[in-house]
């Protein structure tokens, strides 16, 4: 793989950019690999990544039904933050971060990632008590944030309302890490890195089947024919209920639609990111000038990747009242993507019923911000079958009532 | 823009009158069942990507809990029926099984 740097961008600009290279292949599937994941979006690839940085296993087919981070990792609003509730959430959330942090050096691909800040609105009395709550538990987890008053609230984001009449901005909880990444580059750069390690990622390709020996996977049916592998892991938020049913397993798993819409590009007026979770509301303003803003999930059980419309209705009109300037703002597109919610918002990263079968799934609304640290995790427990980031995370935990409640700290989707 | 009637009232809801409860005919398991089945109930869900059984309140409404077999995957609505039923209807069930012929069926 020939390295991206400021020299290739000259070197290419004198001969009329015909010396750049595709950035992953796109091969033929072999008859059998040690490792396939299924789901090309942040999390599987990501995945697939750490199995060959981390552990030397390069054998490896990422099997993707449609195009690498088609997925919820290329709809989200890219807010990246490790301000949660709960230690081990802030363990992998945080990794997450330290490696978003030097992911674009890691990768040689650069992902934009935006140490912008953010800024996590309390709007009610409960939430004031709640975020007070997440600054202490941050203190202890060693995670950086801290609670801020209103006056320092319109100093970092002046066009911010904060006396509304039925909003009131009441402080906030501030992450000086958090930020953004570009989603699309985070997909993009872990392929390019996973083709470069000779790893095989097979898009259009879907899988239609699990099939199994004595209680073992043995391999996956899929659009272009079985493919034989030692190990799997499923990988595919949206749709884990689905292949989990291939595999022979049911999941404490529903789907739903969430979605974001983005406005008419504008001058740069907001340099940090901004969650309302009363208001089921964020915004941050993407680098085209766009004020990208996520709204709240469906109530109900829906695949169509499109959302209700009175949930954008009611985002926006909350948001208008805490940023008045954007009430005359053009919104130019809207998407929805379905997410994987589990009872107790928090993810799935655990060994299954069925053997060498692995799982990654129910990040819901937030599953962007850990691409690193859950692929880091996932890596780990299907190569030694043992992870220490991913051990609460696992399956039994319903089974056993462990639950890692963070209702409360996300809140909101995002 | 999901619309449902109300079995009871008879009214045409649009979904931001009602309030949606999750999946229907759940059996139930308390004390003295095992550790499966409890965390069945409790968890597991069938999270079909097609036709999918599920409860509803006409809250802004009536007030009153229904049921209603809807597709997930195109918002389709096959009908709706009076929450105290313990399984689909037949007539619901073979109306379904007519438009989506791949359809498993309830079980
Ligand atoms: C509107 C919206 C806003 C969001 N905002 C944020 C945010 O601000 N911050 C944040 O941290 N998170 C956010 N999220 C959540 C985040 O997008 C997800 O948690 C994360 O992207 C999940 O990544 P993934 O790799 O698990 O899934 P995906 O990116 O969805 O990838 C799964 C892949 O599996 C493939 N697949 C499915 N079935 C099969 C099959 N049978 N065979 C082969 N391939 C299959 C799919 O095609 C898909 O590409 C948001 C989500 C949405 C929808
Ligand atoms: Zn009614």
């Amino acid at each position: 793989m020939k390295r991206y740097s400021v020299f290739a961008i000259a070197r290419e600009a004198m001969r009329h950019h015909t010396g750049w290279e595709r950035a992953w292949a796109s091969p033929e599937p072999k008859a059998n690999y040690d490792v396939i994941i299924i789901g090309a979006g942040g999390h599987g690839l990501a995945t697939a990544y750490y199995l060959g940085k981390n552990f030397g296993i390069t054998n490896v087919a990422v099997i993707e039904k449609g195009w690498l981070g088609g997925g919820n990792t290329g709809r989200n609003t890219t807010i990246i933050r490790s301000n949660y509730l709960q230690d081990p959430s802030a363990a992998i959330y945080d990794k997450a971060l330290k490696l978003y942090e030097n992911l674009s050096q890691d990768l040689n691909y650069n992902v934009m990632f935006s140490p912008r800040g953010l800024l996590m609105l309390a709007q009610t009395h409960h939430e004031v008590r709640g975020y007070l709550r997440t600054v202490h538990a941050n203190n202890l987890q060693g995670v950086a944030t801290e609670w801020i008053e209103p006056a320092k609230v319109k100093e970092i984001v002046p066009i911010i309302n904060i006396d509304g009449p039925r909003y009131p901005v009441l402080g906030a909880l501030w992450q000086r890490r958090g930020g953004t990444a570009r989603h699309d580059a985070v997909a993009w750069g872990y392929a390019r890195a996973c083709s470069d390690m000779g790893m095989h990622i097979l898009q259009k390709t879907e899988v239609t089947g699990v099939r199994q020996e004595n209680g073992a996977v043995t391999g996956v049916e899929t659009s272009r024919g079985f493919i034989g592998t030692k190990k799997l892991g499923i990988v595919v938020a949206g749709h884990s209920g689905q292949v989990a049913g291939m595999a022979g397993f049911r999941l404490p798993l529903e789907a739903v639609a969430l979605q974001a819409l983005v406005s008419e590009p504008i001058k740069p007026c907001m340099d940090v990111v901004v969650m309302a979770n009363t208001v089921h509301g964020y915004m941050s303003q993407s680098d085209k000038g766009e004020m990208v803003i996520g709204g709240g999930t469906d109530s109900f059980n829906n695949f169509t990747q499109r959302g209700s419309f009175h949930h954008i209705e009611e985002t926006l009109r909350a948001l208008v009242e805490t940023f008045p300037m954007i009430s005359r703002l053009k919104m130019l597109r809207q998407w929805g993507g379905i997410v994987d919610m589990t009872g107790d918002r928090s993810p799935i990263i655990s060994k299954t019923p069925l053997g060498n079968c692995f799982i990654n799934c129910g990040w819901g609304t937030g599953g962007f911000k850990a691409i690193p640290g859950s692929g880091w995790a996932m890596a780990e427990l299907m190569a030694r079958g043992h992870a220490p980031l991913a051990a609460e995370f696992g399956l039994d935990r319903f089974r056993e009532g462990r639950f890692i409640d963070e209702s409360v700290a996300a809140g909101v989707a995002h | 823009m999901l619309i449902l009637e109300c079995p009871y009232c008879g009214v045409k809801a649009e979904e931001s009158e009602l309030a949606a409860g999750g999946e229907a005919h759940l059996k139930r398991f308390g004390a003295g069942s095992t550790d499966e089945d409890f965390e069945g109930y409790l968890f597991a869900r069938k999270n079909p990507k097609g036709v999918h059984f599920e409860r509803w309140r006409h809250a802004y409404g009536c007030g009153k809990w229904f049921l209603a077999a809807r597709c997930t995957a195109t918002l389709e609505v096959f009908g709706t029926y009076p929450a105290q039923t313990a399984e689909p209807p037949a007539d619901l069930v073979a109306k379904i099984k007519q438009k989506r012929p791949e359809w498993e069926g309830y079980k």
